[in-house]
């Protein structure tokens, strides 16, 4: 790969910060993010993404986008996932097994209704830079 | 709108969300399956399709309402179409199937930010945390990576790096808080024999039980480490950089790994950095697990090859230090708050904290809380907002006692002074320190002699050995507080810990001897009585060193209550448990080996412990 220079950066944040936000009427419906730091891996994050990625596939929802993360904090209640609707904002699961994710899949991420009985919160963390 | 021209003429009136949502929802196919089925019933003179803006109810699109009537369909599919235009407008039965029913009464979902855990975190090291592929560079691109890199090599000198690192008030996250910008100038400003080089060096050997601040912080943002050594290289000089990471952590490890690949094929590392003419590359040291590695000295050896041992300061690192020449070696968390200081400026960042502590401080809460976990928190947030708000407090509703803060280095603070503020001085006021920010929070079910008996035998373990006091005397100690743990102790030995205590502060070469001694220094300062009653009474006052408790049987509660179970003498290893079924037990105390299983088992509160 060439090196970069200062303005392919540029380049690269640009699309890079369009790629990551789930837009309405965009290529995806869904992003799921499964926190996959020591933690969340000691929890059982792994039989999580895995029953995930079946869901996704046995559901043929290809414009669902799953994605891994590092630890999100609230270790003591691991496993967590996020999910982020297109155009809405994310919200929190946690303390998961591979049923609730099943029922979360379909529920809220097929068919967009959260499941209030294992989320957490709704929005992002405020984080300052 | 043709349709809406002539309304009077129809009998029924569907309207179909033509809003954004509904529309990549399908409600267009929605629409045109209508017309199609409305035409095919013969209906078009009674029915009309009314495309309509947004309903508001985008989550349960496609939306359709009936009107008159308000009947309300939602989540409609084509194939639902046939067999709903037969069944409503043909033949006028509802289908309820399709139609919405409110959800009975749910719990309203918290926004995230309004959660305490949430609420009261400032972050900054922690900026990406939960939010980015940490295997992915562009996302952390995408977040603000690497901005402040460019602002460094093209637009500051180093000494304007210097100044701003300086001005920001940011103190080593390791531990002793030295003023990272006051390093940093001290290794610019020294002079490096035969060549010149100099080095920056990571230091991510965290090894306090119960902390994982930087391996957090390098499992979920790598890049934020990388991009903060960098700039880090260009004020002092260096060209080359060490990460020394624990190989127990494999995933950070791995990430490093894959963040470093990442960075050198972009040309964020190795030569001429995004065509500055700025060379800095880092290689990635995997520490074997000795705790005394943390230290810096010990570190720098290990680096080199050398046994892990550390040596006498002066010279600090930063006049010698990696093969004699001048480095800067700071923590991982002091490495992650570099980048937003440098985009945000020392003002920003020193506007956050109290006058002595800028900034914040990533701590991880373990213990007796609710919210295990790892917060990163303003300095001068109090112990209490800590405990309370952000970790939801002591869990069985025990109250809580103590919390011990900087590791085994550290010292215990005791519950009457849970309003102190968390800042760099107050901390040592208290007798203990910041340390690397483990926080181990203690309920009314510890015993302090047996806590800092633990974190002596963790200190006594990880000694390397190499001077006197550390050695010899951290056994001394621990025998000592294995004897009062087990009711051996006696009058004289509580000024004989005192004494050992102090020498070995005095005089021990490193870091890790001269705070072996603070979790016993801190818990004879606030819990004496605690030691008192273990040495006089002979009697552990939270239950907890079992040589020292006595058990025995209600023979009330036994027989009435749980109808002399026999449950307590079965499981007795020791025979020491007499009684039949249906008659009262009793422990025959010559025999007890004080196991506590009886305790235990008994379902019915019969066997005391006292």
């Amino acid at each position: 790969m060439p090196k970069l220079t200062i303005d392919d950066l540029e380049k690269i944040r640009e699309e890079a910060e369009r790629e990551m936000k789930v837009r309405e009427g965009g290529a995806c419906r869904a992003k799921i993010n499964v926190h996959m730091g020591t933690c969340g891996i000691a929890a059982g994050a792994r039989g999580i993404m895995a029953a995930l990625m079946k869901e996704k596939g046995s559901r043929g929802l290809d414009d669902v986008l799953l994605t891994s993360s590092g630890c999100a904090g609230l270790c003591s209640q691991e496993p967590m996932i996020t999910v982020e609707m297109a155009g809405q904002a994310p919200v929190k699961y946690v303390n998961l097994t591979e049923a609730k994710v099943r029922e979360i899949f379909e529920k809220h991420v097929q068919g967009g209704v959260i499941v209030s009985a294992y989320a957490l919160g709704i929005g992002s963390e405020r984080t300052e830079p | 709108m043709d349709e809406q021209a002539t309304p009077t003429t129809y009998r029924l009136y569907l309207m179909v969300c033509a809003g954004t949502g509904c529309v990549s929802n399908h409600s267009f196919e929605i629409r045109t399956a209508l017309e199609t089925e409305i035409r095919k019933h013969g209906l078009e003179k009674e029915v009309s399709v009314v495309p309509t803006g947004c309903n508001g109810f985008c989550e349960r699109g496609p939306i359709l309402v009936v009107q008159p009537g308000d009947i309300f369909y939602q989540q409609l599919t084509v194939k639902d179409i046939p067999h709903l235009v037969e069944e409503h407008f043909l033949k006028g039965r509802p289908v309820a199937k399709l139609m919405y029913s409110p959800p009975a009464a749910k719990a309203p979902i918290p926004v995230l930010n309004d959660i305490p855990f949430f609420k009261k975190q400032v972050l900054i090291a922690l900026r990406n945390r939960g939010l980015i592929d940490p295997e992915k560079i562009d996302e952390a691109i995408a977040r603000g990576g690497y901005k402040a890199l460019v602002k460094a090599l093209t637009e500051m000198s180093p000494e304007k790096i210097i100044s701003e690192v300086t001005l920001s008030g940011l103190r080593g996250r390791g531990g002793a808080g030295f003023p990272t910008g006051l390093k940093w100038q001290l290794v610019r400003n020294a002079i490096s024999a035969n060549g010149g080089r100099k080095y920056v060096v990571c230091n991510g050997d965290e090894g306090d039980p119960g902390a994982f601040m930087d391996r957090s912080i390098l499992e979920a943002d790598p890049h934020a480490v990388i991009e903060g050594m960098t700039i880090g290289a260009k004020a002092i000089g260096a060209t080359e950089g060490f990460i020394y990471v624990r190989n127990e952590y494999p995933l950070a490890v791995e990430r490093l790994g894959v963040a470093l690949r990442q960075a050198r094929d972009y040309g964020l590392l190795g030569a001429d950095i995004l065509g500055t003419g700025f060379d800095f590359d880092i290689q990635i040291k995997r520490g074997a697990g000795a705790f005394v590695c943390g230290e810096e000295t010990a570190l720098l050896a290990s680096i080199e090859g050398r046994l892990g041992e550390p040596r006498p300061r002066p010279p600090y690192p930063a006049q010698s230090g990696l093969w004699g020449k001048p480095t800067c070696i700071n923590n991982v968390e002091t490495w992650a708050n570099v980048p937003p200081i440098i985009s945000r400026g020392s003002k920003w960042y020193s506007g956050i904290g109290t006058p002595t502590s800028k900034g914040t401080k990533v701590f991880s809460l373990v213990g007796k809380i609710n919210n295990t976990g790892l917060v990163e928190v303003p300095m001068g947030i109090t112990l209490r907002e800590i405990i309370y708000d952000i970790g939801g407090g002591i869990p069985n509703g025990k109250a809580f006692k103590a919390v011990q803060t900087g590791g085994p280095s550290g010292g215990c603070i005791p519950k009457d002074q849970i309003d102190l503020p968390i800042d760099y001085e107050s901390l040592s006021a208290a007798g203990s320190m910041m340390g690397s920010g483990g926080m181990v929070i203690m309920d009314e079910d510890t015993c302090m002699v047996d806590v800092a008996r633990y974190f002596l035998s963790f200190t006594h373990d990880e000694s390397c050995g190499k001077c006197t006091p550390c050695r010899e005397g951290t056994k001394a100690m621990l025998d000592i507080l294995t004897r009062i743990t087990e009711g051996k102790g006696t009058e004289d030995d509580l000024p004989l810990l005192e004494e050992l205590a102090q020498t070995i502060k005095d005089t021990a070469l490193c870091g890790l001897g001269k705070t072996a001694p603070n979790p016993v220094l801190t818990t004879l300062r606030y819990f004496r009585e605690e030691y008192e009653a273990h040495i006089r009474q002979k009697k552990c006052p939270a239950r907890v060193c079992r040589q020292l408790n006595v058990y025995t049987i209600d023979p009330q509660i036994c027989v009435e209550k749980g109808r002399g179970c026999d449950v307590c003498r079965r499981n007795c290893s020791s025979e020491a448990i007499t009684g039949r079924k249906n008659e009262a037990h009793a422990v025959i105390q010559s025999k007890c080996i004080k196991c506590g299983v009886c305790y235990d088992v008994c379902a019915f509160g019969a066997v005391k412990v006292d």
